[in-house]
């Protein structure tokens, strides 16, 4: 217990690091913007701060729905609806909840981390990021551009492959499993 | 009485605790969604649509490829990947192009990657980006071969 808590102590150190990294290495990028283009970079902080402040309601969403998936969801559930033992079900819940999500992609990282703590597949992870793709909210501007048969043709053949990306997915995770068992 | 006070105060902490998690684990990943942020303020102000339009040569697969390329390396909201594809549209580049950039630019996320390894795992996200990437040029060319039978 203690070992694991050592080791996940160790772990998120190492990602802290990580993320501060990369933070760096764009402020950096920033730098080297003001030297060479100075006017550049005062659109590139616009853009930057507008994409901000359009994501912040989606953000409070976000830690919203961790705490309440924080409280109601509980590793034994979420393993019976997207868990390993989660049927056609699993995918048509990671599909459906992909296709309602709204937001930055990357605002709902922490969520699928917490959920993956709790059992979820990592198959319909990946299903659920896949199907984000598909934003209704959106289809009236692709359907005024491509044609609402374009729109659909698309969506139908997305679905289909964010599943078999998926089940790929599982099935190299899988693979490294039993040939990580068989080294150790 | 007692035990009914007890049993209000546990689940007052308990969603408490749950919050605070929530609160502490999005903190966590700040400064990758702050550098995330930057990086594509700078991808949008550096990269001018023009260049895209004059990688478009006419060629199915070639031009294909190069949609998901492009498609991969951007970022953004869905909308100006619909935009600029349907302006590519009018430009003259191929729907299998256009089709392959605005299903890369929405499935593959190569400016995301170093948050979603960062979260997710490195084998994962690396993964899920290489067949986002490869069935993105499938999705386009099944797409537009099927809108071709039927219309």
């Amino acid at each position: 217990m203690r070992l694991k808590k050592e080791k996940n102590t160790k772990k998120s150190s190492k990602n802290l690091y990580y993320s501060f990294s990369f933070l760096i290495v764009v402020i950096v990028l920033y730098v080297v913007l003001f030297f060479l283009k100075p006017e550049k970079l005062v659109n590139s902080l616009y853009a930057s701060w507008n994409i901000f402040i359009s994501i912040i309601p989606v953000l409070i969403l976000v830690i919203f729905l961790m705490g309440v998936s924080n409280y109601l969801l509980k590793p034994k559930k979420v393993s019976k609806y997207l868990g390993k033992k989660s049927g056609l079900k699993g995918w048509f819940l990671s599909t459906l909840f992909g296709i309602l999500s709204h937001g930055s992609i990357y605002v709902w990282y922490p969520l699928l981390k917490d959920l993956k703590e709790r059992g979820m597949r990592t198959g319909l992870i990946a299903v659920f990021l896949y199907n984000r793709a598909i934003k209704i909210p959106l289809l009236p501007i692709m359907i005024y551009y491509f044609g609402i048969f374009f729109v659909i043709i698309l969506c139908i053949y997305m679905i289909v492959a964010s599943v078999l990306q998926g089940k790929i997915i599982e099935i190299i995770e899988d693979k490294y499993i039993v040939q990580r068992g068989e080294n150790v | 009485m007692k035990t009914a006070n007890k049993k209000i105060e546990n689940k007052r902490k308990q969603i408490i605790l749950s919050f605070y998690k929530a609160l502490k684990s999005f903190g966590a990943t700040l400064p990758i969604l702050i550098g995330v942020i930057l990086l594509i303020g700078l991808f949008k102000v550096n990269i001018p649509s023009k260049l895209i339009s004059s990688i478009f040569t006419g060629e199915i697969f070639r031009d294909t490829f190069f949609g998901s390329m492009i498609g991969s390396i951007s970022a953004g909201n869905p909308i100006t990947s619909y935009i600029i594809g349907g302006e590519l549209l009018k430009e003259g580049v191929g729907l299998f192009a256009v089709t392959a950039f605005i299903t890369a630019w929405v499935t593959v996320g190569l400016i995301q990657l170093p948050a979603e390894a960062s979260i997710l795992g490195k084998r994962f996200a690396l993964m899920r980006n290489v067949l986002s990437f490869l069935f993105s040029i499938l999705v386009a060319i099944a797409t537009v071969l099927t809108l071709k039978v039927i219309i």
